[in-house]
């Protein structure tokens, strides 16, 4: 077979067979969504995280209010009706942040991910999609679950007289706050699991940034962690949900200092989907 | 059309794909053999896009995959190692894949009825046998109705009945006008599926010819001489780019010369023939001589020949 007489690419059959096919970032999202949705662990490891913000703030509420009358000073002084209902929060993160992890990790465990980037050879739409999906669902189901912990927990708590209502000062801030930062938290573990397309790896970087590395810190003089703990991504995220009185950041700054992190992340992730062999 | 123009693939310090230029027509379906590590699943992965090239070029139907505004349209893929999320559904995975080019969803049955998966299409892809798994990936291939079509080892874990529908799937395609590249490291399945063949070895080209050409070539014939006096007729026999080989007494496996010629010499000298017959080689050894020294791994014997049985060889000219 000579190869002089190659066919030009008006002379291949190229045209495709139903109207209107082209990628746009908005089917790649449709495709994203029937992903997520289609995909068992995802639905569990997101009712964990509901399970764990509002039955574990109903829980540390429950508590909270039945030993209040032995409760010491230092204790009651501390206490912040809203922090105490969104208490749950603090380990619902985790299965955020690992189902963030897994969305992306587990197309490379499994293989998906070259019939994902073969289908949508540009790459970075894949990555907005999933995104865009998981920020979406995630968002919604967040903020419902941290008004639902909210109002759970203000109920419990008003056995006591201690609960507070949701026009109070701060009140609302914390509670979208909350929210606002189980997204944050998913977003940096999507975009870990995607620089490291390892579920193991994904996980455990996500588990040193905010469970490891926050008390290490603790540890060394406070001259030194006070200039660096604040910017930490679980204290900046304090800053605007958690305790009013306890971060040196203001709930603007830490919003500002948390999606710093994620950007930086999503960045990282998007430039080795970008460049690197899949 | 795939078009591969010095196509270098390095992976740290292992070199994949070295220098490799060929081209896949359409209509017509292109066989790519070689060995286990020639660099097939490396090229097809850089066609797809997946691997970017050390250096050197590929196009598909004469533009850059990477580009593509629709490439379902394009490119249909089923790569050797599995691509599929294993929790996942047969049709939910293929609607993913297919929503992202604007497939129609009426599409997706379709190519799941194709490759007769409809019955499992609701269960996890993951319980699925190597066989139903190839024709999932088929299956995602075949989504988009694409130009050019690329299969690595499509019939791998298939059964007979399965390996005879993917050989006439593949015909069928390249009849309609596609571009079919195929993998196999099986030269008896590509000269029945095949018409023509790219051969690599160690990620270099060592053929780009017709499978026609290739059985030519590969059927050097053998003739099988039975005779009663066959160290007689093996010294008449003896010449220049004569070989001659005997595996048990009394018969005799000639190449270089043919049945006619054994026949009237025989005849002429009175040497007594009980058996004359052609032999052709078979396409497996005639792909196995040509890459031969292209094999990634020898299965080493203990005397430290891993191929060609024990032979009595015995060639004139050239002594051993």
């Amino acid at each position: 077979m000579t190869s002089a007489v190659l066919p030009t690419r008006a002379e291949l059959n190229v045209t495709p067979r139903y109207a209107g096919m082209k990628v746009t970032q908005a089917r790649v999202v449709k495709s994203e969504w029937t992903k997520f949705r289609s995909l068992r662990s995802t639905n569990i490891t997101l009712l964990v995280s509901v399970a764990l913000t509002v039955g574990l703030g109903a829980l540390i509420s429950a508590l909270t209010a039945s030993r209040w009358a032995t409760a010491s000073a230092s204790d009651r002084a501390d206490f912040n009706a809203v922090a105490t209902s969104l208490g749950g929060v603090n380990i619902s993160q985790l299965a955020v942040g690992v189902l963030g992890v897994l969305l992306i990790s587990g197309e490379y465990a499994t293989g998906m991910i070259r019939a994902s980037l073969t289908a949508v050879p540009k790459r970075l739409p894949v990555l907005w999609a999933k995104l865009g999906v998981f920020a979406g669902v995630v968002g919604i189901v967040s903020v419902v679950s941290a008004f639902a912990a909210f109002f759970l927990g203000q109920s419990l708590l008003s056995s006591k007289g201690l609960d507070l209502s949701i026009d109070s000062p701060n009140a609302l801030r914390m509670v979208l706050g909350a929210g606002a930062y189980l997204v944050l938290v998913g977003i940096i573990g999507m975009a870990l699991g995607g620089l490291l397309r390892n579920t193991a790896a994904g996980i455990s970087s996500l588990v040193a940034l905010f469970f490891v590395i926050p008390p290490l810190l603790d540890l060394l003089p406070s001259s030194f962690s006070d200039n660096i703990g604040p910017y930490l991504p679980s204290n900046a995220g304090e800053a605007f949900w958690g305790h009013p009185t306890g971060s040196h950041l203001s709930a603007l700054g830490g919003l500002l200092v948390l999606c710093a992190w994620a950007a930086a992340a999503v960045v990282a992730a998007a430039i080795r989907l970008r460049k690197q062999d899949a | 059309m795939i078009e591969v123009s010095g196509l270098t693939k390095r992976y740290g310090e292992k070199t994949a794909v070295n220098d490799l230029s060929f081209t896949v027509h359409p209509g017509i379906v292109t066989g790519f053999l070689g060995p286990n590590g020639a660099g097939k699943s490396t090229t097809m992965r850089v066609i797809a896009g997946l691997d970017e090239p050390t250096s050197g070029s590929v196009r598909v139907n004469a533009a850059h995959y990477r580009d593509a505004q629709v490439p379902m349209a394009e490119l249909g893929i089923l790569l050797e190692a599995k691509a599929v999320h294993t929790s996942r559904s047969a049709y939910n995975h293929l609607l993913a894949l297919a929503q992202t080019n604007g497939v129609p969803r009426s599409r997706v049955a379709d190519v799941i009825d194709l490759v007769g998966l409809s019955e499992v299409a609701r269960k996890r892809a993951g319980g699925f046998s190597l066989g139903m798994g190839q024709r999932l990936g088929i299956a995602s291939a075949l989504l988009g109705d694409p130009q050019t079509i690329v299969l690595d080892e499509p019939i791998n874990g298939l059964d007979p009945e399965g390996i005879l529908w993917v050989r006439n799937l593949l015909k069928e395609l390249a009849a309609e006008g596609r571009t079919v590249f195929v993998s196999s490291h099986l030269m008896s399945e590509m000269a029945l599926t095949a018409e023509h063949l790219i051969v690599v070895g160690r990620g270099e080209l060592i053929a780009d010819l017709d499978v026609e050409e290739f059985v030519a070539l590969a059927s050097t014939n053998v003739v099988l001489v039975r005779s009663p006096q066959a160290s007689q007729l093996r010294d008449l026999l003896l010449g220049p780019d004569v070989t001659i080989t005997s595996r048990e007494a009394g018969l005799l496996e000639v190449r270089g010369v043919s049945a006619e010629a054994i026949g009237d010499l025989a005849f002429d000298h009175h040497v007594r023939l009980h058996g004359l017959a052609v032999q052709q080689a078979s396409l497996e050894d005639a792909f196995m001589e040509m890459t031969r020294d292209s094999v990634e791994f020898h299965a080493h014997t203990t005397n430290g020949h891993a191929d060609a049985p024990e032979r009595l060889v015995e060639t004139a000219g050239a002594p051993r």
